[in-house]
């Protein structure tokens, strides 16, 4: 009963959210606004994430494979494939679930707790679509790049703990992320990307919004918007998967 | 004028707010004082349409707000200015800026007529050369003006301040007050204050009703409220030691 009840108040909330704008310039502005503040402040993160990630994903994946009959080049294929399919979308899409997810709740919330919410009600804005949709906005179409961001530093991590540790020949990786690519894993990844978007934005949105009493109620709309978006991105993640890739 | 008929309104079957009937008169202070709890917050909520009420009419210059769609509210709302308890001022926006933003999202000022305008608000509650400041760097007074100018600047017929003393010393409380009352007989407004300070209601009251566990017990003058014959306002006016000692000299 309560998951309906949830999941009803949380459709009513989109329904304002996609109302039409009062202005559409300011929305503009302030979606401009969101990708600085939510996208290009997430670049620094996602570039240490996956160099770090690639190089350990090239590492692990060669001490895995120490049979003669598999040729070298097969590691970096594997770190390429492990990259675009999974990690550049849904594992950085977990970890911007945190630092974006939590972020948005917690200014939503206080913004609630505040009074800033019921101020803009007063105004006559519609505030559901002035907070909610530019950060949707701003994450649906800006989060891609992060992903390809990604990807490419992710191989250059990789590539880097080859040439560090000697683990195998410089050649062999570069010849293996080349090999056998199919560009629709980047397509795909990208789907995953703006469906993940959207998740982490409106569902950290939707706890914000609806907090009600102080500070530590905050903090409980942070720590739900961050593990219910959590799970729906695990939830999306495999039936996107069984719907792109089957 | 705004007319309220028997407004009633419940959380969870409890009523919190009894049959209240009352007119707030144009041009004047008009204030609702209580204890803390007694449902004046909540009245106020229902008045500007922050809470649905469960009965009875609110009646803005006989349009009747309750009857209303969304659409129609928000063109009421235009009408309103709202003075919030802790001000509620945008904290990434410059003082400017939060108070143009209403210009920003429905006017068709230039920018310059905009800029204009914040600042003839801005002088108008005293404060000058903090345009470019954000919230976080003011005092909780001079929040409070920003707050206000905010609320003015789209020239409402309608102003509503929730406790706009809450956290102020009694120096400053007397300043707000002033500013309240000279902005009401100026522009000609229809102002609702909420409030628990006697000093405001002593200085500005020139309405005032008392609502005690969400019922409306008494309605009058600032001038009439000292002796109404009401235990319960009674206990309210006279609760502090300095107001018992003042009320057995006059005896």
């Amino acid at each position: 009963m309560n998951f309906f009840s949830t999941f009803g108040r949380y459709v009513v909330l989109l329904s304002r959210v996609f109302a039409k704008p009062e202005k559409p310039k300011i929305y503009l502005q302030q979606t401009i606004r969101e990708m600085e503040s939510l996208g290009l402040n997430s670049v620094g993160i996602v570039i240490i994430i996956s160099i770090f990630i690639g190089a350990v994903i090239t590492l692990q994946t060669r001490y895995n494979l120490e049979s003669s009959w598999i040729p070298l080049y097969l590691i970096g294929l594997t770190a390429r494939d492990t990259l675009l399919l999974e990690f550049s979308s849904t594992m950085v899409g977990l970890i911007l679930a945190g630092k974006v997810g939590s972020n948005i709740a917690s200014e939503i919330g206080t913004m609630r707790i505040t009074e800033q919410i019921d101020a803009l009600e007063m105004m006559g804005i519609n505030s559901a679509s002035y907070l909610i949709l530019p950060k949707i906005i701003a994450t649906m179409v800006f989060n891609p790049f992060l992903t390809l961001i990604s990807m490419f530093v992710g191989l250059v991590g990789g590539w880097m703990a080859v040439i560090l540790t000697g683990a195998l020949p410089s050649s062999d990786y570069v010849f293996g992320i080349q090999y056998l690519f199919v560009p629709f894993y980047i397509t795909y990844a990208l789907v995953k990307t703006v469906v993940y978007a959207f998740i982490i934005t409106s569902v950290s949105a939707f706890y914000g919004y609806n907090v009600q009493g102080g500070a530590l109620e905050v903090g409980r709309a942070s720590t739900r918007g961050v593990v219910y978006s959590s799970i729906l991105i695990l939830l999306a993640d495999l039936v996107l998967t069984q719907l792109m890739l089957a | 004028m705004i007319q309220v008929d028997n407004l009633s309104k419940a959380f969870n079957n409890v009523t919190v707010l009894h049959d209240i009937s009352v007119t707030f008169e144009k041009g004047k202070t008009n204030l609702i004082i209580g204890r803390s709890g007694s449902g004046k917050t909540v009245f106020m909520k229902c008045l500007v349409g922050l809470h649905e009420v469960n009965a009875g009419n609110i009646l803005y210059d006989n349009r009747n707000f309750v009857k209303m769609d969304f659409r129609e509210r928000k063109q009421i709302r235009r009408e309103i200015g709202m003075l919030f308890q802790g001000s509620a001022l945008f904290d990434s926006l410059t003082v400017e800026e939060n108070v143009m933003f209403p210009l920003n999202m429905f006017s068709a000022m230039s920018p310059a007529e905009k800029r204009a305008r914040v600042n003839t608000c801005l002088n108008r509650v005293n404060l000058a050369d903090v345009n470019k400041l954000y919230p976080g760097e003011l005092s909780g007074g001079m929040k409070k003006r920003v707050a206000i100018a905010r609320a003015i600047v789209e020239n409402p017929r309608y102003l509503f301040c929730d406790e706009p003393n809450s956290g102020l010393d009694p120096m400053t409380s007397l300043v707000i007050d002033d500013l309240i009352s000279e902005i009401t007989h100026e522009y000609d407004i229809t102002t609702v204050i909420n409030t628990h300070d006697m000093n405001s209601v002593m200085e500005i009251g020139e309405k005032v009703i008392f609502i005690h566990e969400g019922n409306k017990e008494w309605e009058g003058t600032r001038e009439e409220i000292l002796d109404t014959g009401n235990k319960n306002l009674d206990d309210f006016v006279f609760a502090s030691n300095l107001a018992k000692k003042i009320k057995s000299l006059s005896r």
